[in-house]
């Protein structure tokens, strides 16, 4: 009967071991800091991506590399002509696009070549970019799009 | 003189009081979780043909097995030279695709089945990306269909399966998404 009566005792004060709280916060912490990706281009066209339904998720992020497409922004919230950016630098010359992205192929040949377009841009520059990507030899694109609204 | 010395003694007794630890790292933890966006990219994904050489012709494709999509500055759709909708373009890639040479307007078969899609170079990038992305959902909806013959659920799941088993793509194989942009026309 003692031992039993003991048992009960001894069950009935549980608590939960606070000291190793702070570690797993650190934990927590450290996975956060890891995974967070701090924006390191800033982008100076306006990207205001379409909407479509036959989308596809890019996992590899290290593949991927953006081509800017859009109107650039001047200052007073006004738009300026449409132009491409690259990484931090506006394309001024198309023909140039395809030594930066053979470069970019040969440091990782399975690049994915995201464009990133505005909405409102017309085509025939989009098919510029594109035929200085086939020149360059990065076949695989991704026309950037966001989920459509249902 | 005393409580000069009693002091004295407790400052060295003294420690950082870690009780507070916690609640640092709570805020620590609540500012990174705030500030981090897990955005996963979507987009639509495609394969530009390679250059060819000055003097290379394209390879040739019967006039019957390549339906022709054309999209003006306006957005207004052609599909075969007929008037029609950016909504229609699915039906028309999967009727075309799935012919078999049964209708003499569609394709002879599946190997066989070209979907070109032209635009002008004043046509606004949001319809461009509307009729590429009907294009790939008459794809997706075929190979789902496809899939579903073969006994798995959809499309994803027998991806997932052959992925898995490092098997042969066996419904890419048999209806390819053969899509070619064509070059614009100066307008």
């Amino acid at each position: 009967m003692s031992t039993h009566f003991q048992k009960k005792s001894a069950k009935s004060s549980p608590s939960i071991p606070m000291a190793s709280m702070p570690d797993i916060i650190f934990m927590l912490i450290i996975f956060f800091m890891v995974t967070t990706v701090l924006r390191e281009t800033e982008i100076q066209v306006r990207t205001t991506l379409p909407r479509a339904e036959a989308l596809t998720k890019i996992d590899q992020k290290r593949l991927v590399s953006y081509v800017y497409l859009g109107p650039i922004k001047l200052p007073d919230n006004q738009l300026g002509d449409t132009s491409v950016q690259i990484d931090d630098v506006l394309i001024d010359d198309t023909p140039s696009i395809r030594n930066i992205m053979y470069r970019k192929l040969l440091e990782q040949p399975k690049l994915i070549v995201s464009i990133r377009a505005d909405e409102s841009s017309e085509m025939g520059i989009v098919i510029d970019v594109q035929q200085e990507l086939r020149e360059a030899g990065t076949l695989r694109i991704n026309y950037s799009s966001k989920p459509e609204l249902l | 003189m005393a409580g000069l010395l009693k002091k004295k003694k407790e400052r060295e007794g003294g420690e950082i009081p870690t009780a507070s630890m916690a609640d640092i790292a709570f805020l620590l933890l609540i500012f990174f979780l705030v500030t981090t966006t897990i955005n996963v990219d979507t987009g639509i994904g495609m394969t530009l043909p390679p250059k060819l050489d000055e003097n290379q012709e394209p390879p040739p494709v019967k006039e019957r097995n390549m339906l022709k999509i054309l999209v003006n500055a306006e957005g207004r759709v052609l599909i075969e030279d007929i008037p029609s909708a950016v909504p229609r373009v699915r039906e028309e890639v999967k009727k075309h695709t799935l012919n078999e040479g049964e209708d003499p307007r569609y394709a002879e078969s599946m190997a066989q089945a070209v979907v070109s899609f032209k635009t002008d170079r004043q046509t606004p990038y949001e319809i461009y990306i509307d009729v590429i992305d009907e294009i790939w959902m008459a794809y997706f909806e075929m190979w789902d269909a496809e899939a579903r013959a073969m006994g798995y659920p959809d499309y994803a799941t027998y991806r997932d399966y052959i992925d898995e088993n490092d098997e042969e793509n066996l419904i890419r194989k048999k209806i390819k998404a053969q899509i070619s942009i064509a070059e614009p026309d100066a307008g």
